[in-house]
C-alpha cells in the first residue's frame, strides 16, 4: 500500500535493523530448507515473502532484492524500474513524471539511505535485473548462497 | 562515501596504437579544446536527403552532431540510420540510444553494428516513458538502465565480451556517453550519480538543458568534491527559448527541465523574444565556459536548429580552448 511503502522508507533505519535480525535466522535455518529441498521450499517461502514485503515494500517479487542498498524503497515499483538511481524526469516537487500523483521512488530511496547505518550502498552499480528470478523467493536465495558459500570456503 | 565505487580515470589518452580509432569529439576533448555539440532531430521520413539537409545547418560549426533515439518517445528515424548516412558523408556523429524500445540482445547487436557502420560515439540513456509519447500504448521494455547499458558497453569493448560472457572476435571502440539531470530533485544524490555512471564506464557528460547556473554551479562544486572533474568531459546542455510561451509550455510538460522565473520574466520582457531566447543561450554559454570543469556545450535547439551556426559563432566557442 502506498501509505506504509512511504512510511518504510522513511524507517529504513528500523527495518535495516529488523532485516539485520531476521537474515541470519533465514541462513540458520538452511538444513531446513535442505531437508524439504530448495524447489519445494520455495512455494510456500516466496508466499510467505510476497505477503510482508508485499505490505511493507509493494514488493514486485523480481526475486534479486536491493532494498538494503535503496533506502528501502523498492526500485521496482519505479515506472521505468530503474535499479541505479532515479531518471532525469523526477518533478521539482520530487513526484514522479510518469505518476505525477506519486512520490518518486528514487527520491524516497536517497532520503531512507541518508537514514541507514550502510547508507553507501546506494552507491553500489546494480547489475541488470535477471528476468528468470521474477517471483521467487530472494529470501531463499540469500539462504541458498549464504550456505554455498560456507560450502565453498570448507 | 564512495568507498565501493571504483571510478576509472576516462579521461586519459588510449595507448597509441589505438589512435586511429579515435573520433573528432574524443580528440577535440583529450586536446582541451572547448567541444561544441548539437542536437539533430531525425526526419519522420524514410528519404536520406532530409537528414543530410539537417545535417548541413551545422556541418562546419560543431564538433559532433546528436542523432536522437525516440526522444520524447516520439516514433522518427532510427538513430543508428542516421549515424550511419551521417557518418559516410564524414560527419562526426553521437548516437543515443535509449533503454525504452530494445532489449539486451537487440542493443548490444547495434552497437556492433553501428561501430562496423564508423559510428565512434555512444550516449547511453535510459529513455523517455511511453507515456510522453505519440504511442502510449506501446509496452515499455527497459530491460536495461543507462548504468548496465554503460557497463555492458564497456564491457564488449575492453573485456571482449557481450553481457553472456561470450567473446567477441572484434570489439568496438567506441567513446562512451552518458546524461546527467543537475537541475532534478533529488540534488544531492545527482552527483553520487555522476559518479556512478563514470564507474560504470562514462567518459563524456551531457546535460539536461542548463537555464539555473547557480543549481549547475552546485552540482559541479559537488562532483569537484568527489573528484570526478578529472574523471570524465561535462558538456553541459544549452539551447534558445523561442518565447515565453515555449518556456512556459516546456515547464510544464518536458519531464525534468526546470526553468527559472527570472528567466521567464526576461523573455516576456523583450520586444522580440526569439532575439532574446538566443541572447540568454549565449550568455550563459559564454558563463558556463568559466566554470571549472566544463569541457564544452550541448546545444539543443530544438525547431530553432538554423540557429545554431550563429549561437556558435557569437559565443565564440568554436576551436576556442577550455578556460
Ligand atoms: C542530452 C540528452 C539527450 C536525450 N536524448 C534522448 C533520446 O534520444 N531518446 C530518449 O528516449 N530520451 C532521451 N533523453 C531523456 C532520457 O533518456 C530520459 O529522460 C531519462 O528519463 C533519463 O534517463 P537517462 O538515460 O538520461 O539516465 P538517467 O541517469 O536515468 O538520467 C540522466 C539525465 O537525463 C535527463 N533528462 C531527462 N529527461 C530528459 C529529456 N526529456 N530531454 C533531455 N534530457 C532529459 C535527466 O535530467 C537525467 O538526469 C535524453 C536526455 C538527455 C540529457
Ligand atoms: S521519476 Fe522516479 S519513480 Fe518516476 S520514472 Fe523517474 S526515477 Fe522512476
Amino acid at each position: 500500500m502506498y501509505s506504509i511503502r512511504l512510511w518504510a522508507a522513511r524507517h529504513a533505519r528500523l527495518l535495516e535493523l529488523t532485516y539485520q535480525a531476521v537474515e541470519p535466522v533465514i541462513i540458520k535455518l538452511q538444513p531446513l530448507w535442505k531437508s524439504v529441498g530448495y524447489a519445494r521450499a520455495e512455494k510456500p517461502v516466496a508466499r510467505l515473502e510476497q505477503a510482508c514485503k508485499g505490505l511493507l515494500f509493494d514488493c514486485q517479487m523480481c526475486g534479486q532484492c536491493i532494498l538494503s542498498s535503496t533506502g528501502m524503497s523498492c526500485s521496482m515499483n519505479c515506472p521505468k524500474h530503474l535499479r541505479n538511481g532515479p531518471c532525469g524526469g523526477v518533478m521539482q516537487n520530487g513526484n514522479c513524471e510518469v505518476e505525477p500523483d506519486t512520490r518518486c521512488v528514487w527520491v524516497e530511496a536517497w532520503e531512507g539511505s541518508q537514514r541507514m547505518k550502510d547508507s553507501d550502498a546506494i552507491q553500489i552499480v546494480q547489475l541488470p535485473v535477471d528476468h528468470r528470478l521474477q517471483g521467487s523467493s530472494s529470501w531463499l536465495r540469500v539462504a541458498r548462497q549464504a550456505a554455498e558459500r560456507r560450502e565453498s570456503l570448507k | 562515501m564512495t568507498s565501493r565505487l571504483t571510478i576509472p580515470d576516462n579521461t586519459q589518452l588510449p595507448p597509441a596504437e589505438d589512435a586511429g580509432n579515435v573520433g573528432r569529439l574524443e580528440r577535440v576533448l583529450r586536446s582541451g579544446q572547448f567541444a561544441v555539440t548539437a542536437e539533430l532531430a531525425p526526419p519522420d521520413s524514410a528519404d536520406p536527403q532530409e537528414v543530410h539537409a539537417r545535417a548541413q545547418l551545422f556541418a562546419g560549426h560543431v564538433d559532433a552532431m546528436n542523432a536522437t533515439d525516440g526522444s520524447g518517445a516520439n516514433c522518427h528515424m532510427s538513430s543508428v540510420a542516421m549515424c550511419a548516412l551521417l557518418a559516410r558523408e564524414g560527419h562526426e556523429t553521437v548516437m543515443q540510444i535509449s533503454c525504452r524500445d530494445r532489449n539486451r540482445i537487440a542493443i548490444q547487436g547495434d552497437v556492433l553494428g553501428a561501430t562496423a557502420l564508423g559510428i565512434r560515439n555512444l550516449l547511453c540513456l535510459t529513455g523517455d516513458g511511453v507515456q510522453v509519447g505519440d504511442h502510449p500504448e506501446a509496452k515499455p521494455v527497459f530491460d536495461l538502465d543507462s548504468l548496465s547499458l554503460l557497463e555492458i558497453v564497456a564491457g564488449l569493448r575492453d573485456k571482449h565480451v557481450f553481457a553472456s560472457g561470450r567473446t567477441l572476435t572484434s570489439a568496438p571502440q567506441v567513446f562512451l556517453g552518458a546524461a546527467a539531470n543537475p537541475f532534478a530533485p533529488p540534488f544531492a544524490f545527482r552527483p553520487h550519480r555522476l559518479a556512478k555512471k563514470i564507474a560504470a564506464g562514462a567518459q563524456f557528460i551531457q546535460t539536461q538543458y542548463c537555464f539555473d547556473l547557480p543549481r549547475f554551479q552546485d552540482f559541479m562544486h559537488r562532483a569537484r568534491d568527489l573528484g570526478l572533474l578529472e574523471k570524465c568531459f561535462i558538456l553541459p546542455g544549452v539551447g534558445p527559448l523561442a518565447s515565453a510561451r515555449t518556456a512556459e509550455w516546456m515547464r510544464r510538460h518536458v519531464p525534468g527541465v526546470h526553468i527559472p522565473d527570472d528567466v521567464l520574466k526576461r523573455l516576456e520582457g523583450a520586444r522580440d523574444q526569439k532575439a532574446e531566447g538566443r541572447d540568454i543561450c549565449i550568455e550563459l554559454i559564454q558563463q558556463l565556459r568559466e566554470i571549472e570543469g566544463v569541457s564544452g556545450v550541448h546545444i539543443m535547439a530544438h525547431r530553432q536548429e538554423a540557429f545554431v551556426p550563429e549561437i556558435v559563432k557569437r559565443a565564440g566557442i568554436l576551436g576556442a580552448s577550455k578556460s
